[in-house]
């Protein structure tokens, strides 16, 4: 896993309380890993935090899964 | 540990998680000695709002709607049904749909218009009145507001029409839960990033121009914010009321953009 995926997997996992081994690249954030709308928002603003990068609205919209958020943040961050 | 607020009880209304300024003054009233009840609005809210609750040493959570009267008495009830009375009460509510909070606040709906009038400004008087009956010695209320009820702040518009409703029932409530020895104050806070600014259009933008803007060169954080919660909710603040005091590293003062600050384009963020 690249360096981005697994601190991508280190904050789904501590926001969520799930077992790392649930966060795979492909788990759902809702269909998964049972996050709800606002849980979403909070895990896009810690990404935010973390890389120091902006993740639009309209952006977000789009991150259905985990390896939706570590490619946006690969594309992205600085 | 000093103990400002020992001996005093009270109401947390808004907070959602550990970003809010809610939990910013939450933390700081517990520390120095208070006791404190919370109340949240549906459970994806009750969820994050119980293990705060408890990491400050309390199991008093309930639900509470604040747009339907009905719903506010009946958390008042739950409350009055454990204490008899309270010393505080912390509002830190708002609400609007949110993509009038982007663009033109000249479009803004009536329906969007009443919900976020409702739920951001009348809730205060509604709880207020509810919250001086449990009053009999006195007590303190505070709200959380923003300087874009003063001055217009792209994107906020329809909520900085709000805040200025909720800053001046600030002044009216006061005045007339004066007589009571119960003091309302506001807290205008500069920028901060929690879940409820997630709402709002560009706020990374309006991040960084307060950083660079404000006298004290910095955004400020919701231990600011608390600490000046601490002195409107305990009795250091005992002669005063009806004030909206910013806790924004002084923005509010300021006239023109900094000769240092750089200029800042959107797209840097």
């Amino acid at each position: 896993m690249s360096d981005t995926a697994d601190r991508v997997q280190k904050i789904v996992v501590e926001h969520l309380g799930v077992e790392a081994d649930k966060v795979t690249q492909e788990a759902s954030f809702i269909d998964d890993l049972g996050a709800d709308s606002l849980d979403i928002v909070e895990l896009v603003m810690a990404f935010e935090e973390e890389f120091g990068v902006e993740i639009p609205d309209d952006a977000a919209e789009k991150i259905a899964t985990v390896g939706d958020a570590t490619k946006y943040i690969e594309e992205h961050k600085g | 540990m000093s103990g400002l607020m020992k001996g005093k009880r009270g109401l947390i209304m808004g907070l959602a998680n550990d970003k809010s300024l809610a939990w910013g003054i939450a933390k700081q009233l517990r520390e120095h000695g208070a006791e404190l009840a919370f109340t949240y609005q549906g459970e994806a809210l009750a969820k994050r709002v119980r293990p705060l609750a408890e990491q400050l040493g309390s199991d008093f959570t309930f639900e509470c709607d604040v747009s339907t009267m009905d719903a506010l008495d009946d958390a008042f009830a739950t409350l009055r049904a454990r204490w008899d009375t309270i010393d505080f009460v912390v509002h830190a509510i708002g609400f609007s749909d949110k993509t009038e909070l982007r663009g033109k606040y000249v479009d803004t709906s009536l329906d969007n218009f009443l919900l976020t009038m409702n739920i951001s400004a009348y809730s205060l008087v509604a709880v207020a009145k509810r919250a001086a009956e449990m009053m009999p010695n006195g007590g303190a209320i505070l709200t959380l507001t923003y300087y874009g009820a003063e001055k217009v702040i792209p994107h906020y518009n329809v909520m900085g029409v709000a805040k200025a409703a909720l800053e001046t029932s600030v002044k009216y409530l006061a005045n007339d839960l004066g007589p009571r020895n119960i003091r309302v104050n506001a807290i205008s806070a500069g920028p901060i990033k929690t879940l409820a600014a997630s709402g709002i259009g560009d706020f990374r933008y309006i991040l960084k121009w307060n950083e660079y803007n404000s006298p004290l060169r910095r955004n400020v954080t919701i231990e600011d914010v608390g600490g000046s919660g601490l002195y409107f909710l305990s009795d250091l603040s005992s002669g005063v009321t009806g004030e909206t005091h910013h806790v924004d590293a002084g923005y509010h003062v300021v006239g023109m953009k900094q000769e240092d600050a750089p200029d800042i384009a959107l797209d840097q963020g």
